[in-house]
């Protein structure tokens, strides 16, 4: 186990630093004027037109061999230093701090539910394997895998702010903003729900809740249905163990051989793809927070992305990978901890 | 499993013929375009034809029967040659990239030791960028355009067909049938084309199916946030990028421009469907587990 988890961290370095090195082999097809953009702050910087260009880019050393860039590069990015984002008028690293709460706060509230709600469906249809309610939560779970996120948060958008007004897009209302923009209201984490039960604020509180459903809502459907079918089609190979035949034949009560027995063994499989479901949701976070505009880093990158703000795109590319690289070696040393067949390897 | 045997149970099974049937007409409207929506510019017929210059959104009407989008582009005209489109991208990426992941990971569990080491860990470096981030990435440096965002969707879509392959052909290198074609005599390229690779294939036919929906929804993602295909360009994810800016509708009449929305969503949302109806009653078929 112990061992594992050594190897499991020592490959880490390798990992971000081939991960750096793709993302700088992407920088270095673009051409020197168009990555000089990332230390122009100012446009009045470029009154001089292209000589002034060149001195840039001379001054950066953008035309020096690629390792000495890369060197270079790195050590920048090392300490935090990704350049000057345009879309963001301010340095990459600031406007993602400034961005990564209301991210976090969307992933919180969408994975208690998606795993919760995936799991329970999941089981039940594998327990009620071709009764009608397997089939219908079955096809209920294509229907949602197959719809794009962006179709179902601009239809939740127009039925339940357009149609209903319940859930209006954005972080809060102007009233609550001004609120939390007081100096009376403190901000201990940038997570409004959190920080407006700290303040004892629940007008606030309410308001922050009622605009994280709709995109909690929009992110979560295709992950559910995601969840429901793995753990459906796990729990079905589960039940047909020989273990479970044993069990079932010395006359344990069903409940305690499904919950008991079957789920803990079911749920691995869980576990393994739960990596691939934070891939999945971190691109659905670009998605569902472009359409409910609310300010995390999935809407700066794809700001960016909109207004070829190259340093925007990848100094973001760099802080999800970043972040995935960490998930990933929780969910393989829970993994590890759950089944210890792995450990062996 | 027999060829004959699969396509007859596919054929059998209720849940993958409507799959089948959706493909099928899909592809007989992408076939058919050029009839169906005469282009206006035979030498660009994937750009839509505007009627007029003003942005708001008309409704159905018998000109323009699914109505026009935001700057007058015939939702109809998009929505029939976008499925050339789709299945364009569809079948390029999956393709390409299941053929890259295949050899790949083929090679790496076959000869095993450093090599397979080295393919094993770029692997992961490339699925250590979240995809759709990914492809947002290298499409905003290659910039707008079909070939560029097949491109990108290639270059970080073939890891896991490697990873799939990898341990297929761990589980059947050693089998009894592979040593006695070494035996014979069989050089590498002989035993993993004619008996390794033959028969491992199916579970990565599974996973392409089930990737041919998911590949299209990023791409159609990639014109929705704005940076795929070109402006005007037939294309679902664009023509729903179109109707951002009216999905509110107007006081009163919340749901005016419905069909800006809903007629390109029920297009993608089928088209991805129908493959995941296909893939997963595949599954279900080859999956001797599931059998009883």
């Amino acid at each position: 186990m112990f061992s594992y988890i050594v190897r499991r961290i020592l490959i880490l370095p390798i990992i971000l630093l081939g991960v750096t090195l793709l993302i700088f082999s992407m920088i270095m097809s673009l051409s020197p004027y168009e990555r000089v953009s990332a230390y122009v702050k100012d446009p009045a910087q470029l009154k001089g037109g292209v000589a002034q260009l060149d001195a840039l880019i001379e001054k950066h050393g953008l035309n020096d061999p690629w390792y000495q860039q890369y060197g270079r590069w790195l050590g920048n990015a090392v300490r935090g230093d990704f350049g000057w984002s345009e879309s963001a008028g301010a340095p990459v690293t600031q406007a993602i701090r400034e961005r990564f709460a209301a991210t976090f706060e969307i992933t919180l509230f969408a994975l208690l539910p998606v795993i919760l709600g995936g799991v329970l469906l999941g089981i039940f249809a594998a327990v009620h394997h071709n009764d009608p309610w397997d089939h219908i939560s079955r096809i209920l779970s294509i229907i949602g895998w197959s719809f794009p996120t962006f179709v179902f948060g601009l239809i939740v958008l127009m039925i339940f702010y357009g149609v209903l007004g319940w859930f209006p897009p954005g972080r809060l209302d102007n009233w609550a903003l001004s609120i939390v923009n007081s100096p009376e209201f403190t901000n201990y984490t940038g997570l409004y729900v959190l920080d407006s039960i700290l303040n004892l604020n629940f007008p606030v509180l309410l308001n922050a809740l009622r605009h994280l459903v709709a995109p909690v809502f929009s992110i979560s459907i295709l992950w559910w249905a995601f969840l429901m079918r793995i753990t459906r089609s796990s729990m079905l190979e589960t039940l047909q163990k020989e273990y479970i035949r044993t069990a079932r034949s010395k006359g344990l009560k069903e409940r305690t051989l499904i919950y008991k027995h079957a789920v803990r063994n079911a749920l691995i499989p869980v576990v393994t793809v739960s990596g691939q479901m934070v891939i999945g949701l971190m691109g659905g976070l670009v998605v569902v927070e472009s359409i409910f505009d609310i300010r995390g880093m999935g809407k700066f990158l794809a700001d960016a992305a909109q207004q070829l703000d190259y340093a925007g795109v990848l100094g973001g590319a760099i802080y999800f990978g970043f972040i995935l690289i960490i998930i990933n070696l929780i969910v393989d040393v829970s993994y590890a901890l759950i089944d210890p067949r792995i450990r062996l390897e | 499993m027999e060829w004959q045997e699969i396509v007859y149970k596919l054929l059998k099974n209720k849940i993958s013929l409507i799959g089948l049937v959706i493909i099928i007409v899909l592809g007989l409207i992408a076939i058919f375009a050029p009839w169906i929506a005469p282009p206006q510019n035979p030498d660009q017929p994937y750009y839509i034809p505007r009627a007029g210059w003003g942005n708001e959104p008309k409704p159905p009407s018998r000109e323009h029967i699914f109505g026009t989008a935001e700057g007058q582009y015939d939702i109809f005209y998009g929505i029939i040659w976008g499925s050339r489109t789709a299945f364009i991208i569809g079948f390029t990426v999956v393709g390409i990239s299941s053929l890259i992941g295949i050899i790949l990971g083929t090679i790496s569990a076959y000869y095993g030791g450093w090599i397979d080491e080295i393919i094993m860990r770029v692997t992961d470096i490339f699925m250590s960028i979240p995809f759709t981030i990914a492809a947002i990435v290298m499409t905003t440096i290659l910039g707008r355009g079909l070939g560029n965002i097949m491109i990108a969707l290639i270059t970080f879509n073939w890891m896991s067909t490697a990873r799939l392959m990898r341990s297929q052909v761990l589980s059947i290198k050693n089998e009894e049938f592979v040593q006695a074609a070494r035996a014979l005599g069989a050089n590498d390229f002989r035993i993993i084309f004619k008996h390794i690779i033959v028969n491992t294939i199916f579970p990565v036919l599974i996973q392409a199916s089930m990737n041919m929906g998911s590949i299209v929804i990023t791409a159609s993602t990639l014109s929705f946030l704005g940076i795929g295909t070109p402006e005007g360009y037939a294309d679902w994810g664009q023509m729903i990028s179109y109707a951002r800016n009216w999905i509110l509708g107007t006081q009163g009449n919340a749901l005016k421009y419905w069909f800006t929305v809903l007629i390109p969503g029920t297009a993608i949302t089928l088209f991805c469907l129908s493959w995941n109806l296909i893939g997963d009653a595949f599954r279900d078929i080859l999956d001797p587990k599931m059998q009883s």
